[in-house]
């Protein structure tokens, strides 16, 4: 019988010709990451078992969530996860200034490959399936015994085919793609399942849009997402990955799917998820009424080079709206550096934009962009619960890059092909 | 008398334990604001041995553990749901805190029933309404793991 890209993966993991879908399977694991809410936690597990790290070099502890600490609580917690670096010797801990949003910083540091299996106390490890990787976010219990261990537990999942076919529109990114597929398939559409993604239309997207997608499998519920390795997958990895070799995993024909989605990328126009859930999307175009306080571009899910350009493109020569507050937040100090050296950290900055060192930060409600009861915001990030960005009666809109700077200059939910006409 | 604490489809992790309070390291402080955002009289008033029962996709969201630790640090005694994000369920299991997947017959459970629940035997008897559901059990493997309290306890054992 055919195997997913999925189960190809896991089947070399656990020494198995064959797996299939509902097999328990114990496999070995080639990168287990953990971040400074997470980590402390599963440094305390870890240390329970009583064993030495499986391998120093592949663990990776990035302090990006309260970091730059926020408090005296988030410092004893990074302070926590830094001792126990520097004990371990762990050659991928990341310190502030040279640190980045864990999601971006691991494939751009070459931390992710095709073929492997990378574990993470984040829910949005499954990021590196754009690179044609499995990974999968996991607790911190499940990170802590995997640093002893260097393997864990899975179930092998049913998977889910998405075909991408056609040409993608203008102002149509990664993020109206994936936000159009959790509305068809809902926020639960893919629980426990892989999203294998396939079809002509992948030439279309950019490696951004694809770290995107992936990074919000989670958002329906899924395991992981995973993409074929084509000509961009490669180039990418050609600068990054340079001390190892890596072998790209296809499907097979005869692979078996549990479902069958076709998605037509020339049908989709610019999406966003309305509160309090990310299946709830609506066009952009429609969201006049919704006037807004906030709009936050960053995050491991829109934090990246091109996402920045994108609101580049749209704040040029334009300004944010006087009622509302635009929070820019490069993903990794490369990112940040280039952004510079290309001058859109000058445009945000013109139009009066905020931009600030890489963090989580007001992704998940840490800080950095805390919205007060009844306040709004348009973001790029990857999830609208009640209570995510701040006060439990303010609102989260997730959009791309594009509708959330085009929102930013209107003060209300407004389509990019508006502003830029 | 134990209580059932009644929630609907999607609860997050986010409502569950929100992020604001993640910097909190000791985990009974941290269980203070259990549930906060959707139910503030679950913190102050449940009492161990109390269950709790929920709709769909119950712990989506992020993969804090901190959201079974919360809910296993509040004394609830079993979590029942039709379903679970996957996440939560896996974190659920490592650390002990006894769920139950149960499909569409949740509903039959409502705030204010007494239930008995026997996690090895998969049964859940609504004692008020002489309802017995029955659960499909654990695979061996994970009912392993919940046996020895959780997967740290299951490591350490492999160790001996």
């Amino acid at each position: 019988m055919g195997m997913t890209m999925t189960e190809k993966i896991l089947a070399k993991h656990a020494g198995r010709d064959c797996v299939s879908a509902g097999d328990l399977l114990v496999s070995q694991v080639d990168m287990v990451l953990a971040n400074d809410i997470t980590g402390p936690p599963a440094i305390n597990e870890f240390e329970k078992i009583g064993r030495p790290v499986f391998d120093k070099n592949k663990i990776a502890l990035v302090p990006d969530h309260f970091s730059p600490c926020k408090d005296i609580k988030s410092a004893t917690m990074c302070k926590r996860m830094r001792d126990f670096a520097r004990k371990h010797e762990i050659k991928n801990y990341f310190e502030v200034g040279r640190m980045g949003i864990e999601h971006a910083l691991l494939p751009d540091s070459g931390l992710a490959a095709p073929g492997e299996i990378i574990i993470g106390a984040d829910s949005h490890t499954c990021t590196y399936g754009a690179l044609n990787a499995l990974s999968t976010g996991m607790g911190q219990t499940d990170i802590g015994a995997a640093m002893a261990s260097g393997t864990t537990w899975f179930k092998v999942p049913q998977a889910i085919k998405v075909t991408l076919t056609g040409k993608l529109p203008r102002f149509v990114k990664g993020k109206d793609i994936i936000l159009t597929l959790i509305g068809m398939i809902g926020v639960d559409g893919a629980r426990y399942q892989s999203l294998e993604f396939c079809g002509d239309g992948i030439s279309e997207l950019t490696m951004a849009d694809r770290f995107t997608i992936c990074n919000m499998a989670i958002e329906a519920g899924a395991k992981n997402g995973i993409f074929p390795v084509d000509e961009k997958t490669e180039a990418y990895l050609k600068e990054r990955v340079t001390d190892r070799s890596w072998e790209a995993v296809t499907a097979d024909a005869d692979a078996v799917y549990a479902r069958e989605i076709t998605i037509e990328l020339d049908k989709l126009v610019p999406v966003v998820a309305y509160p309090h859930l990310p299946e709830n999307t609506h066009p952009a175009a429609e969201g006049h009424d919704i006037k807004i306080d906030q709009v936050v571009i960053g995050s491991c899910t829109n934090g990246r080079l091109e996402d920045l350009a994108q609101a580049a493109e749209i704040m040029q020569g334009r300004k944010v709206c006087d009622h509302v507050r635009m929070i820019v937040i490069p993903a990794t100090q490369e990112i940040y550096k280039e952004a510079m050296r290309l001058g859109y950290i000058d445009t945000f900055i013109d139009a009066g934009a905020a931009v600030s060192t890489p963090t989580c930060g007001p992704c998940l409600g840490g800080y950095m962009g805390i919205l007060a009861a009844g306040e709004r915001a348009v973001s790029t990030t990857n999830r609208n619960f009640r209570g995510r960005m701040g006060h439990v009666d303010s609102e989260v809109y997730l959009a791309s890059p594009y509708t959330a700077a085009a929102s930013a200059v209107t003060g209300y939910i407004t389509s990019p092909e508006e502003v830029m006409k | 008398m134990s209580k059932v604490w009644r929630y609907g489809d999607h609860v997050d992790t986010d409502v569950i334990i929100p992020a604001r309070y993640l910097n909190i390291a000791d985990f009974k402080e941290l269980s203070e604001h259990a549930m906060e955002d959707i139910d503030t009289s679950f913190a102050p008033n449940v009492q161990p041995g109390d269950y709790m029962v929920a709709g769909k996709n119950f712990g989506c969201g992020s993969s804090r553990e901190h959201a079974p630790v919360v809910i296993k640090e509040k004394g609830i005694k079993c979590l029942i749901a039709d379903s679970f994000a996957r996440i939560f369920y896996r974190n659920a299991i490592n650390i002990g805190l006894p769920v139950l997947e149960i499909g569409s017959d949740v509903e039959k459970i409502e705030a204010g029933d007494q239930l008995e629940v026997d996690m090895s035997k998969g049964e859940i008897k609504i004692l008020n309404k002489g309802i017995t559901i029955h659960t499909k059990p654990l695979p061996e493997f994970i009912q392993k793991i919940a046996d020895c309290g959780g997967l740290i306890n299951y490591i350490k054992g492999e160790n001996k």
